[in-house]
């Protein structure tokens, strides 16, 4: 990507007051507290998954410059992981998410292993052919069900005292994990580490130059993006109660830019609305029916002609603000 | 938001004449066709389930029996995570009470599962799966139309006994592709047939010809299509460019439909057979539906059995209704099972303890150029399935409703 | 008879020769991709649903306007290479400066939109469209029993492929255009029309995507879908054989077919999945892909 655009998105003025960001962050936490009470908790369960999912991608390419084409693998690894040890080993929930997670983090060392010896376009394919290994695997291996997928999946009772089948209770459950997620990620973003990975993204043989070793830096911003998308991918299977082939296909891969596009590549809020309006999207134009391909591909295409930062990134754009 | 698109959406059929009846929770019976609006199975069901559906409203006279019917619809992708996501909204805040059609297995299967969560009514016509009666079967759910053990039943047994005796299978590697191979070689093994090999491809595989060699080689007499959508097509074509039919082999389909004939041309499609529950030049009924049907449709198709069982189980689920004054989704699918069934497309059936819909199967063959006489005019029934034959006994299906 | 791994080999020379014409479609379409990335800079995603607009203006032309295959092989490509001219003075122009991503979302925007439109209005399960009575039939070839007309497309595609390379790698004209893509602004001053000249290139390789779908027609259904899965192994097959390097995508075209092919007799279940495992090898071993040169 162009560096004037980031600049200009004001990604990299972060030094500044970081206390309107603060404010955007409690803004959100309130609107999140007070949604289910408006709206329905299983859609807004699913948006803040996807939103954990987008702001893990967004780790990578927005703030470590590496465009993976595979993420999928590593919401649906969890998931299935999850779905499984939930409900064949009966798995606490806590367990089972966490169990999802690990199985989710190792395939993130492994894969960021191969992947991050090549840049660009030739890291995005190689990410791409992993994943694809990776889904074929999920065909074949029994456990997985087929496209039927795991299904039923109890979502327990977490730390074996809140029953989380009351949709309130799962509601807050996902939006701790998803808060969590976010500030550790925030917090990431705004540490040495997240600095170093910035500098390697504007100029990687400036920062090796100046001593880092950067493939150390890219791998650990790697394994960190797989781990939290596959927190994400565990909590979705909970949440749907279910783990399918969806989740490791690559458009799947695909969706998660669009959402990050959307929103704002870089941005700090930018994949949770872009989760957001995307999700909003497939769940209220389903009833459109044929039309819902033709309206994502417009949108698409009006987001890279007409706002190329984002709706966070322009919206920080105008308020000189980065978000 | 939620409300908005009820508003937006909701095809409002019939305006209550008289007051509501106070059982029908909100006075409105809500019905969602939930299918596959834009990919695979489009045509097969998508939007000509939403015309079934409507007209069986009409012709139950909904308006003038002072019953007041809504119907709205969804596009599920073929994805169980969506299908199950709309199933929960439409049953949790959109008060929908019963989603009919369905297809895809893996969605369908989701679905069932939730409907009896919610104690709801699921009425399946699109999906295959026998699951849905068998293992996975729920005193909520009712399979219309067909199954993988009913076509393959049909279309095995028949085959095997005018000759065709040793099978090759082209099989695509899924679960649904799995199950109708399956099934289907248990006919073949039972009725003394042979199975001398099968290949397993990915799914939406554009070539055949390496496939369609590899059976020609195994010199088997017929050549099983465990696929279905645009992979029975390409491999119907394509076993046709080779010559296969020619050379004194023989294709059968295990899941196809008339959409299917229909864009393949009978120059391709000719000799091939397979099961269907519903073919729309049958009669003076069928006939009658599917010029309505067909005027309403999407480019004028003409109906697939699918959407016909969506016309007859909408059509019994109203009348279940009108017996019990409730649309409380269990009860109305108990009484669905007492009631016999009658509608002018499937004729006088019954629905099974296991919620298995019993009507006849006919075997059909796709006809030459040649024979036939106007559009749409595909079919010669070769067979006629009764009820009672069709369909997998009770006792196979491990269904632990009637245990 | 001699059997290699138990099949035996007249078995196995059909098949590879099944791979071979596969091949011959992957080499088309990514010849297309290649020239577009060799010489515009953008991914161009909506290649698939290029392919299938190729199709459909076949089957318009049978069925509207009364032109069989010889005249769609001809006017077909043009009109998918205007249209692609269209996008690009339109919308692909704003992106040549910007990263890769852009150009690959915006044209995978467009293919999602031009592939729903078609489905809407043609339904999903294809039309048919038969093959030319020239080349109807097949001869036995004693291994194997060869329809004439997948002869033809390993000749047409194996002539175009050539001419396209010796077109750009060996002409006047083909040495502007490496030229251009090197230093554009050299070459403007020379007073060549590079704007005018990408544009044609752009035509050009959508409208090689365009032949190919008029080739794949009478083999395969003409349906909204038939592109929207082949894009991503075809643009796998561009990078094994070396972004933006023509010899590579038509050579790794063809060879990708076989190996296909025979993945088909061996493991059946992974003919989709064989290209990637290549595409993962080869980018560990040899990172900018078989034949490209790192940039």
């Amino acid at each position: 990507m162009a560096s004037e655009d980031r600049a200009a998105a004001g990604v990299t003025r972060e030094e500044g007051s970081l206390g309107h960001q603060r404010i955007a962050f409690t803004v959100m936490v309130v609107l999140f507290v007070l949604a289910p009470f408006v709206f329905y908790p299983v859609f807004l369960m699913k948006a803040l998954t996807f939103a954990l999912f987008a702001c893990a991608f967004n780790l990578l390419i927005g703030f470590g410059g590496l465009l993976s084409f595979g993420h999928a693998m590593f919401l649906g690894t969890a998931g299935y992981v999850c779905a499984h040890a939930a409900k064949e080993w009966g798995f606490n929930p806590e367990f089972a998410i966490l169990f999802g997670t690990g199985a989710s983090a190792l395939l993130g060392i492994v894969t960021g292993l191969l992947a991050i010896r090549r840049q660009g376009i030739y890291f995005a394919m190689i990410t791409l052919a992993l994943a694809q290994m990776i889904f074929f695997f999920y065909v074949q291996t029994p456990f997985t069900k087929g496209e039927d997928g795991i299904q039923a999946v109890p979502r327990g009772m977490l730390f074996g005292a809140i029953d989380l089948s009351r949709p309130l209770a799962m509601y807050f459950f996902v939006l701790v994990i998803f808060l969590a997620g976010f500030l550790l990620i925030y917090r990431i973003i705004h540490s040495p580490f997240g600095q170093v990975l910035k500098a390697i993204r504007e100029n990687e043989p400036r920062a090796i130059s100046l001593g880092y070793r950067t493939d150390q830096y890219k791998l650990l911003a790697f394994v960190l993006s797989a781990t939290l998308a596959g927190l994400a991918g565990a909590t979705k299977a909970l949440v749907f109660q279910l783990a399918s082939l969806t989740d490791v296909h690559w458009t799947m891969s695909g969706e998660v830019v669009l959402m990050t596009l959307l929103g704002g590549l870089g941005t700090v809020f930018g994949p949770v609305v872009g989760a957001f309006i995307i999700i909003t999207m497939e769940n209220y134009l389903a009833a459109l029916g044929q039309w819902v391909t033709v309206i994502q591909g417009a949108i698409f295409v009006a987001c890279v002609l007409a706002f190329r930062r984002g709706i966070i990134g322009e919206l920080g754009h105008w308020l000189k603000k980065p978000l | 938001m939620l409300q908005k698109r009820s508003a937006l959406l909701a095809v409002s059929l019939a305006f209550a004449a008289g007051a509501a009846q106070a059982q029908i929770s909100d006075g409105v019976i809500k019905i969602g066709v939930l299918n596959d609006m834009s990919g695979l199975y489009a045509d097969l069901t998508g939007p000509g389930s939403v015309v079934a559906a409507r007209l069986a409203v009409e012709d139950f006279g909904a308006a003038k029996k002072g019953m007041k019917v809504e119907i709205v619809s969804a596009d599920h992708q073929n994805k169980p995570d969506v299908g199950s996501a709309i199933a929960r909204t439409w049953y949790d805040t959109d008060k929908v009470d019963v989603i009919v059609d369905v297809p895809t297995s893996s969605v369908a299967l989701a679905v069932s599962q939730i409907t009896k969560d919610k104690g709801k009514a699921f009425l399946v016509s699109g999906a295959a799966t026998s699951d849905l009666t068998g293992k996975a079967c729920s005193p909520n759910t009712i399979h219309w139309t067909y199954d993988t053990w009913m076509l393959a039943n049909g279309t095995g047994n028949a085959i095997v006994k005018t000759g065709g005796d040793t099978w090759f299978f082209i099989t695509a590697d899924y679960a649904f592709g799995h199950a109708l191979e399956r099934d289907t070689e248990a006919v073949v093994l039972k009725t003394g047939g042979k199975v001398l090999g099968k290949v397993r491809h990915p799914l939406s595989t554009q070539d055949f010809s390496s496939f369609l060699l590899q059976a020609q080689a195994s010199k088997a007499k017929i050549i099983g299509l465990a696929n279905a959508g645009g992979d029975t097509i390409n491999s119907i074509k394509q076993a046709a460019e080779f010559g296969i039919v020619k050379a004194g082999q023989n294709l059968a389909g295990m899941l196809v439909f008339l959409p299917d004939i229909h864009a393949l041309g009978l120059q391709t499609a000719q000799g091939l057979i397979f099961t269907e529950t519903f073919y729309w030049d049958l009669n003076d009924n069928t006939r009658a539906f599917t010029k309505r049907f067909s005027a309403q449709a999407p480019r004028n198709l003409y109906p697939s059995m699918i959407h016909a069982g969506v016309y007859s189980a909408v059509i019994h689920y109203l009348k279940a209704i009108e017996a019990i004054k409730s649309d409380d989704g269990t009860k109305v699918i108990a009484q669905m099972k007492k009631m016999p069934t009658d509608d002018p497309l499937f004729g006088k059936g019954s629905i099974r303890a296991d919620g298995r819909k019993l009507h006849p199967a006919y075997l059909v063959e796709v006809k030459k150029p040649s024979e036939s006489k106007g559009p749409w005019d595909y079919y010669k029934v070769r067979n006629t399935l009764p009820a009672d034959q069709a369909f997998r006994p009770v006792a196979e299906g491990d269904c632990p409703l009637v245990k | 008879m001699t059997e290699i791994f138990g099949v035996p080999t007249q078995a196995l020379f059909g098949q590879l020769l099944i791979g071979l014409i596969n091949g011959s479609f992957y080499a088309l379409l990514s010849l297309g991709l290649a020239v577009i990335f060799g010489l515009l800079n953008i991914i161009n995603f909506t290649h698939g649903a290029q392919y299938m607009l190729g199709a459909f203006f076949a089957y318009f032309l049978l069925n509207k306007a009364g032109l069989g295959y010889w005249w769609s092989l001809a006017i077909a490509p043009l009109a998918s290479g205007a249209f692609g001219m269209l996008i690009e003075r339109t919308m692909l122009k704003q992106l040549y400066k910007l990263d890769h991503l852009y150009g690959l979302l915006l044209t995978f925007g467009l293919a999602l939109i031009i592939q729903g439109l078609f489905r809407n209005e043609y339904g999903s399960s294809g039309l048919p469209y038969p093959i030319p009575e020239e080349l109807s039939g097949a001869r036995n070839l004693g291994f194997m029993f060869l329809p004439n007309y997948r002869a033809w497309v390993i000749f047409a595609s194996l002539v175009v492929c050539v001419g396209t390379w010796f077109v750009i790698e060996r002409t006047k004209l083909g040495s502007y255009l490496r030229a251009a893509t090197e230093n554009p602004a050299l070459v403007q001053a020379f007073g060549i029309n590079v704007p005018r000249m990408i544009t044609l290139t752009y035509g050009f390789g959508v409208g090689l995507a365009g032949l190919a779908g008029v080739m794949a027609a009478p083999i395969y259904q003409v349906s909204p879908q038939m592109g929207a899965d082949l894009i991503i192994v075809v643009f796998a097959v561009v990078v094994i054989g070396g972004m933006g390097s023509i010899m590579g995508s038509i050579v790794t075209g063809f060879a990708l077919g076989l190996v296909e092919g025979l993945t088909k007799v061996f493991y059946p279940e992974a003919s989709n999945t064989v290209i990637f495992i290549i595409m993962a090898i080869v980018l560990m071993i040899k990172p900018a892909g078989l034949f490209g040169t790192q940039r």
